[in-house]
């Protein structure tokens, strides 16, 4: 166990410095990425240019530039180029509503995907099973952006049900938080489902033709004890896997479609925002956090995978 | 080679020599052929994309105006009553159901009906480049470093790690704004920054890692076949043996991601237009057409409805004509297809691929 988190946490240095790199490259040659021209506002002199060009460090060369930033990311001290205020702060305060949409949304994919897909899976090739494939098929084909525009218009807007974007402090207002939280969370998880429902469909299908599944049947087991403990337990496998990619990647701002359209203010809204503007900074630190995500729900994965399936071992 | 129609038996062969055994693929075409769910939404999808290329036709003869003319002072007629197209006050007019504004029109008094096929053949031109972009580029990826193994393994390996570790609307963001804010300037191609092949390119790189690298991990396991080592010792160069006996070999994983990356593709590019990092004004396509009625909601529904039922209309076209095909081709294959984003290589790591 200590043997496979050190390996973990050296690979995530590696996979950190080499994604802080190309983040750092790419806004050095694109064009236009000139920080110091926006930075010293539309009337200024060549003079002026340079002289926030030099306070700045953008005359220096480009590997002092990005050890720099990175030392100063490193004791969170960053700031952005456009707003001049402290990334790192920023971030902590677009996380609340990031963090609300990816846990909320998180445990209503995970379970109605679970749901659709076993029932999907114990009537395979009935009409249960081919009702929810169209839906799940339809789920899938559906851009999130879409639907939640439609819930604000419908629920929101016409019906009053539910307030229009924006996002309230769980502490401050649980009520009005799950409130506000309740369309977003619906307009990210449907995708999700139709994915973890077809996924899981399979995996159970494909586990049912197993040895051990006829074994269980054998010695008598009730279908509902083979179903739980042994069918469903191994095809969770490709679902956690999925969940936690697709949980890290939302907590990183892949989301930024929903936030946006939600007005939710989350980290993903804040990296949108911050890469319209080629501010440098906030996107460095944006990628990382997503990085980070990435790589430690991966060996959380790894972990629940050696405790879904005995015959998988962490160390090699 | 009719195919034969569901319930049919294939007629007894009289003449002629000895029926060989039925290839892989008349296989698969005759359990495609059955599926007639998996042809309806094929053709549902093929007629989006006739409608859409018939765009001019449309624009031309029926609604008698252009994808980018503005009509915001003028007036329609409709039922015996005269209507403006654009209310003083900004909100459009909605969908009339006759030839002039089918659709209604939008807040810059612009045919919505033609908008919405222009901007298809725009949004699904950029799913077919970009589809094809990463089919080319990750055959080549996902092949060379099966096959050759080694070095050049792990430098194109971590090359799509990094891509990979980025969730794909997030990288398509930033090269979508950082490549709209001055094109792209590749030496041999320049593309400028309203183009169309800017997005597509894009889209088509960021899902690139989702298919090379189940590829890769076929060919490595390819590779250790007979009939590889047999065409080795024949003495056939390193390419041929890819053309002549791996690529053939992926043929089927191939053809089913083609639909599967053609759906992903047309929702990103939805996405990225979206967020302003697709499709540049005032070019039409689904996604921008989509912002721009999101920004007016709750003045003008239409605006939204009509994009996005359009776009889900096509993609669900694709993504259950891509299941059947999926089926079709390999009907063990369940899980892989959709779960195409599970085999990721930075976080699901060794440990478990070794098991």
């Amino acid at each position: 166990m200590a043997g496979f988190l050190a390996r973990r946490l050296a690979g995530m240095a590696a996979v950190l410095l080499a994604i802080s790199l190309l983040t750092f490259l790419i806004f050095q040659v694109i064009p236009g990425g000139d920080p110091a021209v926006r930075m010293a506002g539309r009337l200024a002199t060549p003079q002026q240019v340079q002289d926030v060009r030099h306070a700045w460090g953008f005359d220096r060369p480009v590997y002092d530039q990005y050890l720099t930033t990175m030392e100063k990311v490193l004791n969170g001290s960053v700031v952005s180029y456009s707003q001049q205020i402290n990334v790192e702060e920023e971030i902590l305060r677009s996380l609340p509503p990031t963090l609300s949409l990816a846990v909320g949304a998180g445990v209503i994919w995970l379970f109605f995907g679970v749901l659709f897909g076993v029932l999907s899976a114990i009537t395979a090739g009935r009409f249960v099973d081919r009702s929810l494939t169209v839906v799940a098929l339809v789920g899938v084909s559906t851009p999130a952006f879409f639907l939640g525009a439609l819930l604000l218009y419908y629920l929101g807007y016409r019906l009053e049900l539910l307030p229009l974007g924006g996002y309230v402090h769980l502490t401050s207002d649980p009520w009005g938080w799950f409130t506000h939280m309740l369309m977003p969370w619906l307009a990210l998880s449907v995708a999700f489902i139709g994915v973890y429902a077809r996924v899981l469909r399979s995996s159970v299908l494909d586990t049912m033709g197993e040895d051990y599944v006829r074994t269980a049947h054998a010695k008598g087991l009730s279908e509902r004890r083979v179903l739980v403990r042994h069918v469903l337990r191994n095809s969770m496998i490709p679902i956690v896997t999925l969940w936690g990619l697709d949980f890290a990647a939302v907590v990183g701002g892949g989301a930024i479609v929903i936030e946006s359209v939600f007005d939710l203010h989350g980290v993903g809204q804040y990296a949108a925002e911050s890469i319209a503007r080629l501010d440098v900074p906030p996107v460095l630190v944006v990628t990382l956090l997503v990085a980070c995500a990435v790589v430690v729900l991966g060996a959380v994965v790894d972990i629940l995978y050696a405790a879904l399936d005995p015959r998988i071992r962490l160390a090699r | 080679m009719t195919p034969l129609r569901p319930g049919m038996r294939s007629p007894p062969a009289t003449k002629g020599p000895p029926p060989a055994g039925r290839g892989p693929w008349r296989l698969a075409w005759r359990r495609l052929a059955r599926s007639r769910a998996t042809l309806a939404f094929g053709g549902l999808f093929l007629a989006v994309v006739v409608l859409c290329l018939l765009a001019p036709v449309y624009a031309h003869d029926i609604a008698h105006t252009g994808p980018n003319d503005n009509h915001i002072t003028e007036t329609v007629k409709v039922g015996g009553k005269t209507l403006e197209v654009v209310s003083p006050t900004g909100v459009p007019i909605g969908p009339t159901w006759h030839s002039r504004f089918f659709l209604g029109a939008d807040a810059n008094g612009r045919d919505v009906a033609v908008r919405l096929l222009y901007g298809g053949r725009n949004s699904l031109e950029i799913g077919a480049i970009a589809t094809l972009i990463t089919m080319l580029l990750a055959v080549l990826i996902g092949t060379s470093a099966g096959y050759f193994r080694g070095v050049t393994d792990g430098v194109l390996s971590r090359l799509l790690d990094v891509i990979w570790a980025f969730p794909p609307i997030l990288l398509g963001v930033a090269l979508g704004v950082a490549l709209a804010v001055g094109g792209l300037d590749l030496g041999v191609v320049k593309l400028h920054s309203g183009s169309l092949l800017l997005p597509a390119l894009i889209v088509g790189v960021v899902f690139v890692p989702y298919v090379a690298r189940p590829l890769r991990g076929q060919v490595l396991s390819l590779r250790r076949r007979e009939f590889v080592d047999a065409a080795r010792v024949q003495g056939r160069g390193h390419l041929r043996i890819l053309a002549e006996e791996i690529l053939p070999n992926l043929t089927s994983t191939i053809v089913v991601f083609i639909p599967l990356m053609l759906a992903n593709a047309i929702l990103l590019e939805a996405g990225l237009s979206y967020l302003g990092a697709g499709v540049q004004d005032p070019n039409p396509s689904w996604g921008t057409m989509l912002a721009e009625g999101i920004r007016l909601t709750p003045g003008a529904i239409h605006l939204v409805l009509a994009p996005g039922l359009m776009l889900v209309v096509a993609v669900l076209g694709v993504n259950v004509f891509g299941d059947g095909l999926r089926d079709a081709l390999d009907p063990r294959a369940g899980q892989r297809a959709i779960a195409m984003r599970l085999p990721r290589p930075t976080t699901a790591g060794a440990a478990v691929e070794e098991a």
